[in-house]
C-alpha cells in the first residue's frame, strides 16, 4: 500500500473489470518491427485506426543489420519485416524512426535519450526488455501481440495488478562492480522465477549511487528474474539527465512536471508484498554458467556441484552445462573466448563503451577474438566520437559497428557460430540465442573487455 | 485462433524439462513472418531437429509414443522474451492447454489471448502426472473449464485451478479482449478528459 508502484499504476486505471483485470490506460507505446506486424494486421481486419497514433513511436531494430545500412538489408526476410513497420507506420500515421534516420537505435536506449519515455508515465512495447524504462521512474513493460493491438484500438491493456517488491541495494559498490554486475547478482539469488507476478521498486543507496546509464542497465534485467517490470523512484539524477531532452517538456512545462516528478516516490508508510535488501560489498564482478540468466556466480567462484541442485532441477541443470561444455566445480577464469560482444539495450549506452574502452586502452585486441562493438543507437554513436573512445577503440584494433540489437538475439547477420564460447554484454545466455549451439557467458562492459584483450575470461579488477 | 473451450479429455506430451524459456519454445530467427501462421512447424525447433533438418528422434514431439492436444511441462514455463509467436506456435500446433506448476507472466497472457488454457497445478500433482504418463502414455487427462478442474484420468485425482469470471467468459465464448475495449471507448474519453482537467 501506498507504494509508488500504487500512485503511478491507480493514477492510470479507467476501470476494474468485474471478476477480472484491470483496464489500464497507456501513455506510451513503442513498436518495433518484430512484434508488430500481426497487430497492424489485426487493426487492418478490424476495419480500426489508431486511437491515438500521437503516443505511438516505432523503429526497427531488431533485424537492421550493424554495417552498410545505407544499402537496401540483404536478407530478404529482415527486409520484408523492416520494409513493413516503415508501410504500416506510414498507412497509420506514426512516429517512425526508420534506418539511418539520426534518431534511429535499439527501442529502449533511444526511448530515455531522447526523452520520450519519463517519470510516472505508463509504457509498454511488444518486447520483455521494455522494463528498462522504469529507470526514468515509470511503470513500464512488455506486453504480446494481441495486447499490442489493444493499445493500438484503445490506448488501453487488460492487466491484473501485480503484487509489489522492493529489492534494496545498501552500501558502496567495490571497484569493477557495474550496475550489470548488481543484476547478475540478483537475479542469482532470485532465480528466472523469482519475482514473478511482481513489479520490483529498486531502492537502497547502491541504487540511487547510480547514473541514468547504470540505472537503465538494472531496470532492463528485471523481467530475467519473472518481474513484470522494476523502476527506481526518479531523483536530480533523472531530472538532470531529462533536462533539455529532445522530447522532454520545456520552460513552464518542465517547472511544472519536475514539480510533479518529485512527488513520485514510495511513502514512508509504504508496504510492499515482499521485501528483500542485499548488501553491495557481496557483489563483485559477474559471470553466467549456464542457460538461463539466473545461473550467475561473482567471477571468482566455482560452478556449483550437482548435490547442491534440487531434484526436480537436476535434468535441466545438467543439460545446462552439457550444452556450455563446462562441469560442475569449474572456474571461468583462463577459459578460452571466441567472441566478444559490447551492446544490445543491457549495456549498449555511452558509459557502458567507456568502460570498455578504460580497459582496453593502449592494449591490442587478442588473437582469435572476434569482437563486436555495437553502439545502442546513432546518439550513443555520435557521443563515443566525440569523447574520442572511437579512436582509442581503433589503436587497440577494434572496430565500432553502426547501431542495433546485433549479436543478442541471432536475428541479423551478427551470430555466433555453434560451439563457440562469447562474452556478452547483452541479457540472455538462453540455448540458441546467439546463433544455434552458440554458448553465451554474460557479464558486464569490463569483463567483456578484459576477454577481448586476454583472449581468455579474465577478472577485470586485475587490469584496472 | 478464436475458438470457445469447454471441456477437453486428451492424452498428454510430456516434457519435463524446468525453465523451458520462448527462445526454445520458437527460436528468434523465425519471428521474421509477418502474419500468425506456420509457426507450429517450429515449436522448439532446436530440440526437434538438427542442424540439416532431420527429426531428432528422442525429443518429445518425435516419439509416435506420445501426443494429444494437452502439454505438460516443469515449471516456469514460458520465460524470457514476450513474443507471441511462442504462443502462435504452441496453438498452431495444435495444443489446446498447457500444464504446468508455474508459468511465466507475459507467456501465460499470450496463451490465453491466443485460445490455448495455461493450466497451474501443484507440484505434487505435477509430479505424479508426468509419472502417470511415463508408466502409460495413453493415459487421459480431463480439463474442464467450466468448472475449473484438471483430472488425471489414471489416478481419478482432481484439482481445482484458478481463472478470473472475465477471462473464463471470454474463453467459453470465443471473444477476446479488443472486443471488450472497444464497447469501453466513452470510459477511456472520460479518464483523459479527468487527467487534462487535473
Amino acid at each position: 500500500m501506498n507504494t509508488l508502484f500504487d500512485k503511478i499504476w491507480d493514477k492510470h486505471v479507467v476501470q476494474i473489470v468485474e471478476d477480472g483485470p484491470t483496464q489500464l490506460y497507456i501513455d506510451r507505446l513503442y513498436c518495433h518491427e518484430v512484434t508488430s506486424p500481426q497487430a497492424f494486421a489485426g487493426m487492418r481486419e478490424r476495419g480500426l485506426k489508431c486511437f491515438r497514433p500521437d503516443q505511438i513511436v516505432c523503429m526497427p531494430d531488431h533485424n537492421t543489420p550493424t554495417h552498410d545500412q545505407d544499402k537496401p538489408i540483404e536478407d530478404p526476410v529482415s527486409r520484408h519485416q523492416v520494409d513493413t513497420l516503415a508501410k504500416n507506420t506510414a498507412d497509420f500515421g506514426l512516429t517512425h524512426f526508420g534506418m539511418m534516420n539520426p534518431k534511429n537505435g535499439i527501442i529502449h536506449v533511444v526511448g530515455p535519450e531522447r526523452g520520450l519515455s519519463l517519470p510516472g508515465m505508463t509504457i509498454v512495447c511488444g518486447d520483455s526488455h521494455t522494463s528498462t524504462h522504469g529507470a526514468m521512474g515509470a511503470v513500464a513493460f512488455g506486453i504480446g501481440t494481441s495486447e499490442v493491438e489493444m493499445v493500438m484500438a484503445s490506448q488501453c491493456i487488460l492487466q491484473s495488478k501485480p503484487k509489489s517488491m522492493r529489492i534494496s541495494v545498501n552500501g558502496q559498490l567495490k571497484k569493477g562492480v557495474t550496475a550489470k554486475d548488481v543484476a547478475l547478482y540478483i537475479m542469482s539469488k532470485m532465480s528466472t522465477s523469482g519475482a514473478t507476478g511482481y513489479f520490483v521498486e529498486y531502492s537502497g543507496s547502491a541504487v540511487k549511487s547510480l547514473t541514468m546509464e547504470g540505472r537503465l542497465t538494472l531496470s532492463n534485467l528485471t523481467i530475467e528474474m519473472g518481474a513484470r517490470g522494476g523502476f527506481i523512484a526518479p531523483d536530480e539524477v533523472t531530472f538532470e539527465y531529462l533536462k533539455g531532452r529532445e522530447y522532454a517538456p520545456k520552460g513552464a512545462e518542465w517547472d511544472k512536471a519536475v514539480e510533479y516528478w518529485k512527488t513520485l516516490k514510495s511513502g514512508d508508510d509504504a508496504v510492499f508484498d515482499k521485501d528483500i535488501t542485499f548488501d553491495a560489498a557481496d557483489i563483485e564482478p559477474m559471470v553466467t554458467y549456464g542457460t538461463n540468466p539466473g545461473m550467475g556466480m561473482g567471477i571468482s567462484q566455482h560452478i556449483p556441484t550437482l548435490d547442491t541442485i534440487d531434484a526436480a532441477g537436476q535434468i535441466s541443470y545438467k543439460k545446462s552445462l552439457d550444452y556450455m561444455g563446462f562441469q560442475p566445480g569449474d572456474s571461468l577464469l583462463g577459459k578460452k573466448v571466441d567472441y566478444v560482444f559490447c551492446g544490445s539495450c543491457t549495456n549498449g549506452r555511452i558509459e557502458d563503451f567507456r568502460a570498455f574502452a578504460s580497459i582496453v586502452k593502449g592494449k591490442k585486441k587478442a588473437e582469435g577474438v572476434t569482437c563486436w562493438l555495437v553502439p545502442g543507437s546513432w546518439m550513443v554513436d555520435e557521443q563515443i566520437r566525440k569523447e574520442g573512445l572511437d579512436k582509442i577503440f581503433e589503436e587497440a584494433g577494434f572496430a565500432l559497428r553502426q547501431p542495433g540489437c546485433s549479436a543478442c538475439l541471432a536475428m541479423n547477420d551478427d551470430k555466433i557460430p555453434a560451439g563457440k564460447l562469447s562474452v556478452s554484454t547483452s541479457n540472455r545466455n538462453f540455448e540458441g540465442r546467439q546463433g544455434p549451439g552458440a554458448r553465451t557467458v554474460l557479464a558486464s562492459p569490463l569483463v567483456a573487455a578484459a576477454a577481448a584483450v586476454t583472449g581468455v575470461i579474465t577478472d577485470p579488477r586485475t587490469m584496472m | 485462433m478464436k475458438q470457445k473451450f469447454d471441456i477437453i479429455t486428451s492424452t498428454c506430451v510430456p516434457l519435463p524439462l524446468e525453465n523451458v524459456d520462448t527462445d526454445q519454445i520458437i527460436p528468434a530467427r523465425f519471428l521474421k513472418a509477418t502474419d500468425k501462421n506456420g509457426f507450429g512447424d517450429n515449436l522448439f525447433r532446436d530440440w526437434r531437429y538438427d542442424k540439416e533438418g532431420n527429426p531428432i528422434k528422442s525429443f518429445v514431439l518425435n516419439d509416435p509414443t506420445y501426443g494429444g492436444c494437452i502439454l505438460v511441462a516443469g515449471k516456469n514455463f514460458g520465460s524470457g522474451s514476450s513474443r507471441e509467436h511462442a504462443a502462435w506456435a504452441i496453438a498452431g500446433y495444435g495444443f489446446r492447454v498447457v500444464i504446468s506448476s508455474f508459468f511465466a507472466d507475459i507467456h501465460k497472457n499470450n496463451e490465453l489471448n491466443n485460445f490455448v488454457l495455461p493450466v497451474v497445478v501443484s507440484e505434487q500433482f505435477l509430479a505424479e502426472l508426468f509419472d502417470s504418463i511415463n508408466k502409460n502414455p495413453k493415459m487421459e487427462v480431463k480439463v474442464d473449464l467450466p468448472n475449473q478442474t484438471v483430472t488425471n484420468l489414471a489416478t481419478g485425482k482432481s484439482e481445482k485451478f484458478e481463472i478470473n469470471g472475465y477471462k473464463k467468459y471470454c474463453l467459453m465464448n470465443a471473444l477476446d479482449d479488443i472486443d471488450f475495449l472497444l464497447e469501453n471507448k466513452d470510459k477511456i474519453e472520460a479518464w483523459e478528459k479527468k487527467q487534462q482537467n487535473a
